[in-house]
């Protein structure tokens, strides 16, 4: 009861501030904003202050994509930004993989990992967010109650019996035990999200459809999914970035090395050559960021475009 | 807005659900033969719920009362479950001072790190929201490590940022502060973490921009005309309307820090080293569970852990009264 009453509100108004504000910080169209004069010079501290801590923030980036072209040697020696002796063959003994597997295989794991999850989460979380916002059915109230609580459960608590259970199913090495729960929506963050969507979309078309007879699976399919388009790219822009970092579940049920993905690959490196091949660890740890980074540059320019979409909301 | 006023009648108290069913029943349900279409409503809506059901209950709900039953057994996968009532949870806070440690440094991490990181945030928020125009780059800018800081690749980059004649180690020396590497240090290694977790306050930053943005500019002139000054308009005008965001981010914030494992894996090899000073309590969890095979002991610890979050979000929700304001319509 408590769950139900407090966070509505609170996550009600997040939400509502975040469609109201469009993406790119301009003003909420109801929020009518006077144009105030700066003084110049504010405005150079400004963009002093800001551009000295964007330099601190993304500085370990910026070091972690620079010293992949230092030599190994080089490490302990050279921490600082630019390599001395820049070189690619950290690039070439990173490709070559480690424990006899090839870099490719993490990579190709890594991949079937996320898209898996982003397929089954986006599916999942939309069909319960469709009953949850657009569903008239008993037992609504206490159910709704129930998600919003997951969304606050630590997970830590469940991998014990989880582990349990795929391990009496034989799943133990095998992708499923990362998969599987993202096909039943179990993050409770996405069918939130989803639910808060729908209900923004108008009711108009559903009951134009519904008197033309249309039912329930047709109106998702054909009126609600294109609608909320948006909300399913953002899920799964995060379905995918969050099985792509995922570190506690592959290594709870990955066990081969022919199995892993890239951050338990990563382990490897960190656990074997911490000091001897810091030049591989560290470039292998790029490799493994990349996609992500290029996920966020993109998601970037689909926040930008959004905008546009944003405004036919409400 | 309306879909603010509807949204919260449709969330809201029961009575306010039942208001909304009179009220908003679609056409098509008051017509004759009404039950037997509200009873086609639940079918279809129980269809829809099937995978989420079948995951609540069967990846959720059953594996949690499953857990409970552990932590009162000694169980170690091989064997069958041996119940030996509460000796678990009495041996956790009488004979296992790694678990008072652990206990110790999460609760440090989490009660420190968090509101440091929601302050960061917060003044980053208020700089951002100063101007329009250049504020998305940088707002893009910060955001990135929320993304990946939780990742294995930042945690050893992390390491590497912090050891000894790393770059922080030589950018303090600049200023004849000779810390050395934070990393070996059990004083400093827990400081690391928390700014680590300081890093990433890109997301709770987003965030609070969002919400200063809905803030009407009229009430900081009507402020300013009353002569408040700087400081008194951000504490008569921007706390009270952030509050509710700010709950939401100190809740979220507090949760997830109970959650850190990856980064401090990585950066103590999964020991949770130095002097046991990375061994956050899910680490703790991990290593008695899957490292020593107690899989009832680390279940009684995965419910203290429960218990505890529970503890702080009902302090959250008790406190949240008088100090979050909810305006009526949302302005």
């Amino acid at each position: 009861m408590t769950t139900a009453s407090f966070s509505e509100p609170a996550l009600a108004m997040v939400e509502n501030q975040l469609d109201g504000a469009d993406q790119n910080g301009a003003p909420a169209p109801g929020a009518p904003r006077r144009r105030v004069k700066r003084k110049t010079w504010q405005t150079v501290v400004w963009f002093v202050v800001l551009i000295a801590l964007t330099a601190v923030v993304l500085y370990p980036l910026v070091w972690l994509f620079l010293s992949t072209f230092k030599p190994n040697g080089e490490f302990g020696v050279n921490m600082g930004l630019l390599p001395n002796n820049p070189t690619l063959e950290n690039y070439a003994k990173v490709s070559e993989g480690i424990a006899g597997v090839p870099m490719a295989k993490f990579f190709l794991n890594s991949f079937i990992i996320a898209v898996g999850s982003v397929i089954g989460t986006v599916l999942s979380s939309a069909l319960a967010a469709y009953a949850f916002a657009r569903i008239q059915f008993k037992g609504l109230g206490i159910l709704f109650a129930a998600m919003i609580g997951t969304l606050l459960l630590p997970f830590h608590v469940l991998i014990i019996p989880q582990y349990i259970l795929f391990n009496n199913l034989g799943l133990v090495d095998t992708f499923i035990p990362l998969l599987l729960p993202k096909f039943l929506a179990t993050e409770a963050f996405f069918v939130f999200l989803l639910v808060q969507f729908i209900r923004q979309m108008p009711r108009d078309m559903d009951e134009a459809a519904r008197i033309d007879g249309a039912g329930h699976l047709r109106i998702f399919w054909s009126i609600i999914l294109p609608l909320i388009r948006p909300a399913l790219i953002t899920c799964a822009i995060f379905a995918f970035i969050w099985a792509w970092n995922d570190f506690l579940g592959p290594l709870l049920y990955l066990t081969s090395p022919e199995n892993y993905p890239l951050p338990i690959a990563l382990r490897l490196y960190n656990d074997q050559s911490s000091s001897s091949d810091f030049g591989a660890t560290v470039t292998a740890s790029f490799v493994a960021l990349l996609p992500v980074l290029l996920f966020f540059l993109v998601f970037q320019r689909f926040l930008v475009d959004g905008v546009a979409t944003q405004g036919l909301k409400g | 807005m309306t879909t603010t006023s509807t949204r919260v009648i449709v969330t809201g108290q029961k009575s306010s659900r039942r208001a909304l069913l009179r009220r908003e029943r679609p056409e098509h349900l008051n017509r004759p033969g009404q039950k037997a279409r509200l009873r086609k409503e639940s079918l279809a809506g129980y269809a829809f719920l099937i995978p989420w059901l079948i995951g609540f209950l069967g990846l959720t709900i059953i594996p949690m009362a499953y857990s409970l039953y552990l932590s009162f057994t000694s169980y170690n996968i091989f064997q069958p479950p041996k119940w030996i009532g509460l000796d678990n949870y009495i041996r956790m806070f009488t004979d296992d001072p790694a678990f008072i440690q652990s206990a110790q440094i999460t609760l440090i991490y989490v009660l420190v790190g968090t509101p440091i990181t929601l302050i960061a945030a917060l003044l980053v928020a208020m700089l951002l929201n100063f101007r329009d125009k250049g504020a998305g780059f940088f707002r893009s800018s910060f955001y990135a490590p929320s993304l990946i800081g939780g990742s294995v690749s930042v945690a050893i980059v992390w390491r590497a940022m912090f050891a000894a004649d790393g770059p922080v180690d030589n950018g303090l020396s600049l200023f004849g502060i000779n810390l050395g590497g934070w990393v070996g240090n059990p004083d400093l290694v827990l400081p690391m973490m928390i700014l680590l977790s300081v890093w990433m306050f890109g997301a709770t930053m987003v965030i609070f921009l969002a919400g200063l943005k809905q803030i009407p500019k009229e009430l900081y002139e009507a402020a300013e005309m009353d002569g408040a000054g700087p400081f008194h308009r951000f504490r008569a005008v921007t706390i009270p309307l952030l509050s509710p965001v700010i709950f939401f981010n100190l809740l979220l914030g507090l949760i997830g820090a109970f959650q850190v494992f990856a980064s401090a894996y990585i950066i103590s090899n999964g020991s949770g080293g130095p002097a046991g000073m990375t061994n956050f309590i899910t680490l703790y969890l991990y290593k008695r569970g899957f490292s020593d095979g107690q899989m009832g002991y680390a279940s009684a610890i995965a419910w203290v852990l429960l218990i505890v979050v529970a503890i702080i979000a009902f302090i959250l929700f008790r406190t949240q009264r008088s100090w979050v304001h909810y305006s009526g319509d949302n302005r």
